[in-house]
């Protein structure tokens, strides 16, 4: 059979609304989450958090709770074999506090027993001595207090020299003439409180000693390999010695890119022998992890009488809690995007993100952008308002697309429909509301039945936003993939990729598909063990990127094969999207052609209803329209789109973690409440298709635009319907009514 | 104390502490552990079960309280023969991402088709309001839902 003919008998290439292959095991109950694995002789494993926000720790006296039945572990700081510190970007968090807690929620010690009940008892009975200290909970007085960091980890790394106290980083973009003015200014100030990622499945992993010194660690994360290198280096061991698993991952929206239980587990299982096992319960996910980062936001947008933007000026302060995590590059997204998806010739942007006692802040789906696409486009709105031109118009005035300037002063080469986007999102007809009486299930309060209709009134709302896809600012972002193809046709394809639910395996098998001609492949387990780094779920690149590396070993194995002549062969190939440059640590412009390697784009129509009496919404319907680039299975693409919508609704109505003195005060799904089947709405989807000309295929990240625009669009439809100013998210009953 | 039941069909025991609750009497006691623990206080509905054919969170039920009785399980709810209807559907309309809720929304949903075969939008938001999905947004989920009740 010729290739050609092969080629298009393979189903479920790419394009197609493949089904997923992982969904028969998840419906029956067999797939093996992070949280089901087990191993004969295992041990369950628990963590001793700190209840203070700041602390000195006085001692630690663990005999009470060695002498407990089935223990067999409890180590401190000192029993941490190489490094003390690890941390996604630097390593400024210990791996168990020693003289200092600075969070609610850092670990302390760590046990290992025989049976979950006892090591919770064991852990209680570890006796911590403290001294709390005050805490900074005011990102706003930060800079002026003690440093959290005297060492300051984050500083040397190409960023703006800053001196002031607990700064993790200062980012300032200047553009053109930042003193032009217009004819017309607005001003506001945002801000938006903290959201958890919640993802349903907790923190969770196996360690297991392989009786020679190293370890393997069945984990729920998002980038095995940057695990490993954070995890090797604490237990004194060789990269080799340890190899990181994916465990089945239940969620992870940005949450799992920190640690969790790694170093932990491995540490209990290289001192006992044993395997280790550790599940975190719901609240010790809450306290155990990154959230997004609260913010407060100073917009000024100057404009002509026509309705051109001529200079936008904005302060940004982000709390990124104790310890730096992605911090640094939250911040400079946050910078980037400040001034939205559209054309400004002037612009001053000054973010910072510091150092606090409040819970730690890291990674969360749309990293920066959520925060600033909430400002911006209120911005917009009041400065629609303000020249009495329609929002949607104004907005198609000022359209970014193609061959304009960011702020960094980027020149944008690749796809960025945003006029179109916004053209069709506000096209897309609105349901004409629905008459009374009606069921209280459809109306606001729902099953509270708390109204009869009096009192509701309807609103809509638009607003746009957009997100860089991949890492930018000079990382070195690359992906590995792994091709065997075998003398009998068939073939086994391994990638780093983390499947955390986007569905990035079925994305690999289409790609793998499309380029090998067949349908008989194998998808390898996802480890380090046996190929290179994927790089990580996360910044909506894993597609392009595992599209860009699984494309270019199957090319090369056919290549490699055709030589043989038809042989055995075996290929790993590294991808890598065009490189990006840093920013000017005093400008903040692009040092070379690119500080970001593409944009995505979408646009969002809200209808809500708010009972202006109690305060209560509801969010009626949404219609969105979003750049894809190229839907490679477009049935998923409207799952990530629907996904990430109901968190940017959360954000926008509910969600928000809350704090007195640094300590959480909501870590449970009773008080932090997450949107449920009856909180969505019916969303319609339209996807623009426009290649984006440096991605294999054309693809586009896809997880995090609705995310960030949904809570704007939303807080901008909940304004029509009040006439309210709303400055902060999540919009409270009381910030509606009974002020 | 001993815990004697029958589960997904089968006569079945297993040791359990006083305190200790249903679901993880079924995961670790019973190596079933399709049942899902995502918050341990009624909240998430990942644990859903039927025990005598009522659709209850197991984290909330004691295993004693489940001693003698009749317990359904994500794993028994399509026979030998291939996946109950629900599954099916769960799997055709896309409703799975992560997946850590489907296993819940699969008992919940089969629960609330048994006893109204055609349930209208609302009722289906209503019955599938206990069970929390971060993934999907539930617009699939309410699509399952649908094509199984046809
Ligand atoms: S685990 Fe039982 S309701 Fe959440
Ligand atoms: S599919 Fe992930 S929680 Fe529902």
């Amino acid at each position: 059979m010729s290739q050609l003919v092969e080629r298009r008998l393979a189903r479920g290439q790419i394009g197609e609304s493949v089904r997923r292959e992982d969904a028969v095991p998840k419906v029956t109950g067999e797939f093996a989450y992070a949280s089901d694995l087990s191993a004969s002789g295992m041990l369950w494993g628990d963590t001793v958090r700190s209840p203070h926000a700041h602390a000195r720790i006085r001692s630690v006296h663990v005999a009470a709770a060695l002498a407990l039945p089935g223990v067999h572990a409890v180590l401190l700081h000192e029993d941490v074999p190489g490094r003390k510190t690890y941390g996604l970007e630097f390593p400024d968090q210990p791996v168990l506090a020693s003289d200092r807690a600075r969070y609610h929620g850092e670990a302390v010690a760590v046990v290992a027993a025989e049976e979950p009940e006892q090591a919770r008892r064991a852990a209680a009975a570890v006796a911590v001595e403290y001294e709390p200290l005050d805490a900074i909970d005011d990102p706003e007085r930060a800079t002026e207090m003690p440093p959290l960091h005297p060492d300051r980890p984050t500083m040397g790394h190409g960023f703006r020299d800053d001196p002031r106290p607990n700064v993790v980083r200062h980012i300032v973009i200047r553009h053109g003439d930042p003193e032009t003015r217009g004819d017309v200014c607005v001003e506001g100030v945002y801000e938006l409180g903290s959201q958890d990622q919640a993802f349903l499945g907790p923190e969770s992993g196996l360690a297991v000693p392989d009786g020679e010194g190293g370890v393997d660690v069945y984990v729920a994360t998002q980038w095995l390999h940057v695990d490993r290198d954070q995890v090797a280096p604490c237990l004194g061991l060789a990269p080799e010695q340890v190899r990181i698993h994916l465990g089945g991952v239940g969620g992870a929206f940005g949450g799992r890119e920190d640690l969790s239980m790694q170093i932990h587990g491995a540490m209990l299982a290289l001192h006992t022998g044993r395997p280790v096992k550790m599940v975190y319960d719901r609240e010790e996910s809450f306290v155990g992890h990154v959230h997004r980062h609260p913010a407060k936001i100073w917009l000024e947008h100057r404009a002509t009488r026509e309705g051109r933007l001529v200079c936008v000026r904005a302060r940004i302060l982000i709390d990124g809690g104790a310890y730096a995590s992605s911090s640094a590059a939250v911040i400079s997204n946050a910078a980037s995007f400040a001034a939205g998806p559209y054309r400004v010739d002037h612009a001053l942007i000054d973010g910072t993100a510091v150092y606090t006692n409040n819970p730690p802040c890291g990674a969360m789906r749309g990293f920066g952008a959520v925060q600033t696409c909430f400002a911006a486009e209120a911005q917009m709105d009041r400065l629609a308002a303000e020249l009495g031109i329609d929002p949607v118009e104004l907005r198609l005035r000022n359209a970014l697309g193609p061959g304009d300037t960011l702020p960094t002063g980027q020149v944008l080469t690749g796809s960025l429909p945003t006029a179109e986007v916004i053209r069709r999102a506000a096209a897309i007809p609105v349901p004409d509301p629905e008459p009374l009486p009606r069921e209280p299930i459809r109306l606001p309060g729902g099953a509270g039945n708390t109204t009869r209709g009096e009192g509701v009134r309807r609103g809509v709302g638009f607003a746009v936003g957009f997100k860089n896809i991949c890492f930018s600012e000079g990382f070195d972002d690359s992906c590995a993939a792994r091709v065997i193809l075998r003398a009998d046709g068939g073939a086994e394809v391994h990638c780093a990729a983390a499947e955390v639910g986007q569905g990035v395996a079925g994305v690999i098998l289409q790609v793998a598909r499309t380029e090998l001609g067949t349908d008989d492949i194998v998808l390898g387990s996802h480890t380090t063990a046996s190929v290179g780094s994927a790089g990580s779920s996360s910044a909506s690149r894993m597609t392009w990127m595992a599209a860009g590396a699984v494309r270019d070993a199957c090319r090369a194995a056919l290549a490699e094969r055709d030589r043989r002549g038809g042989a055995d062969v075996d290929v790993e190939r590294v991808h890598r999207h065009p490189p990006t440059t840093p920013l000017d640590p005093e400008t903040g412009q692009v040092t070379g052609e690119r500080a970001h390697v593409a944009l995505a784009v979408a646009a969002m129509r809200v209808v809500v209803e708010v009972d202006v009496d109690l305060g209560l919404s509801r969010v009626v319907w949404i219609g969105t329209v979003q750049d894809v680039g190229r839907a490679v299975n477009p049935a998923a693409v409207e799952g990530q789109i629907e996904g990430g919508i109901a968190q940017g609704l959360g954000l926008a109505l509910m969600e928000e973690i809350l704090t007195h003195e640094g300590r959480i005060l909501n870590a449970s799904f009773t008080d932090y409440l997450i949107p449920t089947a009856l909180d969505m709405p019916p969303v319609a989807i339209e996807l623009i298709e426009d290649p984006e000309p440096d991605a294999p295929y054309g693809v586009k990240g896809v997880g995090e635009p609705p995310t960030v625009v949904s809570t704007a669009a939303i807080a901008a439809a909940l304004r029509d319907a009040t006439g309210l100013p709303l400055y902060r998210v999540p919009v409270r009953p009381e910030h509606i009514a009974l002020r | 104390m001993r815990i004697r039941l029958t589960v997904n069909g089968e006569r079945r025991a297993g040791d359990a502490w006083g305190g200790e609750s249903l679901l993880s009497f079924l995961r670790e006691r019973l190596d079933l552990p399709g049942s899902k623990n995502a918050c341990e206080q009624g909240e998430c509905g990942s644990c859903s079960v039927l025990l005598d054919g009522v659709l209850v969170c197991s984290c909330l039920v004691l295993a004693a309280q489940a001693d003698g009785h009749e317990v359904v399980t994500v794993e028994g709810l399509g026979g030998a023969d291939g996946l109950h209807p629900v599954q099916e559907a769960f799997v055709a309309a896309g409703a799975v991402q992560c997946g850590f809720c489907t296993p819940g929304l699969v008992v919940a949903t089969a629960a609330l088709l048994e006893r109204s075969p055609s349930p209208t939008d609302d009722e289906i938001r209503e019955a599938l309001s206990g069970n929390l999905c971060r993934c999907t947004g539930y617009a699939k989920i309410f699509d399952a839902v649908r094509m199984a009740a046809e």
